[in-house]
């Protein structure tokens, strides 16, 4: 069934065809079945989001995207064919970035240098080459640090881009992070709850970002989060997940109304 | 005896400055070399946070293959050659079998484990080399073992040629290590990973090819100081023991610092040949060589518990 029609969006965009699908996932930790048999798409250009209450296998269903955990069963399709059994980093060398719910940093490097190894997947050129600075590696650093400078731009971080990360209050690691992330131009992009622990005021900049990057950049954006609010604002479909099983999936007007959702939130008199 | 500590050593220092010039000299190689080994522990420490403490066995077993393979009659250099593969197969044994199975484990277990390397290497140096001193193939390898003279101030100045070689060799590897970590991706890469694992392999680093990577170029610091320590004192077990000259180094200069150790290193082998010369050996009997760096080191803490060059940690409450 391979799919290239897409779907406008209620704000116009055209949706492309299917980037990524996860087929029949199930995730086991022993005796307890975090993912039960799930299947959704995410299609090129749109933002995805997975929400549910705490415990649901949100951040499971991610881990498993990015390749941090391997499926029990069921298999992950991307770019229309299925994608073997492979570790988190070559997951990442093949266009998949993510963030983390509890900042991954590189606390003593600073802010440049940590959205620098964003383009770690970028640099080809020889290790003489790149040692003594001359050539292809010369070029390719020249090439990278632009992508770099604009993303670094781009988030509205420049007055901070020589702090060591360590010192960064938690708002900017987070939008560092997200920095880091954008700099590998990623096919795809996971996020992890970019909201959680934020204020209000965070909440609205992160959401604005969000927007900017998949409007800008055209980047395709999977995203976590369990504050209903935002995500609808935010997402163009909505896979709502409760005790590892899906509940419903849809437009955030289709999620809405869906009486299993509201169930999962509001709680329901068994 | 005031005078015998302030005045007298500053004296015969001004008064025969081609001695003094002479002593710095060997300072300067023992330290160039407590300096390669200190590097090897801030590589390894800087990509894991792993204190190696098997990098003076390290060292031993190096020595000992490329004798050992030399006395079975393989040419000098053939032997160079085959014992860095001896140290690649080292390095992807280490990261197999030790390091894999325990990632995510407390520091303090990784480093136990290296302990548990270290009696594995000293037991299987000794099974297949014998536990009896060797004598480093200096003048097969070509490095020469002369001396040249010099008459600074109608004095005398003895540089050993094979302490020359070792120095430049030394320097030239520093060099390669710095350009190495600071302007490649793999450098890149390493100074990640010591950070965040998670955030390494989510931005594409492979554990494994660094960690093989690092200990790889550990067992290449450890064949270059083997080789120079070993022409100054023979190849033996004892050898040892210089890699825990490369603790207070690391204490002064800082366990993730590449430069700390190499300006901790230098200052350790001058500081504790010029002690020895004039303090030591008039007034305390010599020998001092043996604990000086470490009172040294033990000082510095006091007043910087980073060392000089550590990274400050900033605790954020």
């Amino acid at each position: 069934m391979k799919d290239t029609q897409g779907y406008l969006t209620a704000d116009g965009r055209q949706i492309g065809g299917v980037l990524m699908e996860m087929r029949n996932i199930t995730l086991r930790f022993g005796g307890v079945v975090a993912i039960e048999d799930i299947s959704f798409d995410i299609r090129e250009g749109e933002i995805r989001a997975i929400i549910g209450p705490n415990g649901a296998g949100k951040s499971s269903m991610l881990n498993i995207i990015s390749g941090f955990y391997t499926p029990s069963n069921g298999e992950v399709w991307y770019k229309g064919a299925p994608r073997p059994l492979m570790k988190p980093y070559e997951v990442a060398r093949m266009g998949v970035a993510r963030t983390f719910q509890n900042i991954a940093l590189f606390e003593g490097m600073t802010v440049l240098d940590n959205v620098m190894t964003g383009r770690l997947t970028h640099m080809h050129a020889g290790l003489l080459s790149q040692a003594l600075w001359w050539g292809r590696a010369r070029d390719e650093e020249i090439a990278n640090r632009e992508v770099v400078e604009k993303v670094i731009d781009f988030l509205e971080i420049q007055n901070i881009r020589k702090t060591p990360v360590g010192r960064l209050p938690y708002g900017l690691k987070k939008r560092v992070e997200l920095a880091r992330a954008l700099a590998a131009e990623p096919s795809l992009l996971l996020l992890d709850e970019p909201m959680a622990g934020m204020n209000v005021e965070e909440k609205e900049d992160m959401s604005r970002f969000i927007l900017d990057v998949n409007d800008e950049f055209g980047t395709t954006i999977a995203l976590i989060e369990h504050d209903m609010g935002v995500v609808m604002d935010l997402s163009d479909r909505v896979v709502v997940m409760d005790y590892g099983k899906k509940i419903g999936d849809g437009t955030p007007d289709e999620v809405r109304g869906n009486q299993d959702v509201i169930d999962a939130y509001l709680g329901v008199a068994h | 005896m005031l005078t015998e500590i302030f005045i007298k050593p500053f004296a015969d220092m001004v008064e025969a400055p081609d001695f003094l010039l002479q002593v710095l000299w060997e300072g300067l190689v023992s330290g160039i070399l407590y300096a390669l080994i200190a590097l090897g522990f801030v590589l390894i420490y800087r990509s894991s946070r792993i204190f190696n403490f098997a990098q003076g066995i390290m060292v031993v077993f190096a020595a000992l293959t490329l004798v050992g393979l030399h006395a079975m009659g393989v040419p000098a250099w053939v032997s160079v050659g085959l014992t860095l593969l001896v140290m690649f197969g080292l390095a992807v044994a280490i990261e197999r079998v030790v390091l894999r199975p325990l990632v995510g484990q407390p520091d303090i277990i990784l480093f136990m484990a290296t302990i548990g390397v270290t009696l594995f290497l000293i037991g299987l140096g000794e099974i297949i080399f014998g536990g009896e001193n060797k004598v480093m193939i200096t003048e097969e390898l070509g490095i020469p073992t002369g001396s040249i003279l010099f008459e600074p101030w109608g004095g005398l100045l003895i540089l050993e040629q094979k302490d020359i070689t070792a120095v430049i060799v030394a320097a030239l590897l520093v060099v390669a290590l710095l350009l190495f970590l600071n302007k490649t991706r793999m450098g890149r890469a390493i100074r990640a990973l010591g950070d965040d694992h998670q955030a390494a392999l989510s931005v594409g680093i492979s554990l494994q090819t660094i960690w093989v990577l690092v200990w790889f170029i550990a067992g290449i610091i450890a064949l270059v100081t083997g080789i120079a320590w070993g022409a100054r004192a023979g190849v033996s077990f004892a050898l040892e023991v210089i890699a825990y000259k490369a603790l207070p180094v690391l204490m002064l200069g800082g366990l993730e610092s590449i430069s700390g150790a190499i300006i901790g290193g230098l200052m350790i082998g001058m500081l504790e040949k010029l002690f020895e010369i004039y303090w030591g050996q008039p007034l305390l009997g010599g020998n001092t060589e043996t604990w000086f760096a470490f009172v040294l080191a033990l000082i510095v803490l006091l007043f910087r518990p980073q060392g000089l060059f550590g990274e400050k940690i900033i605790e954020r409450v």
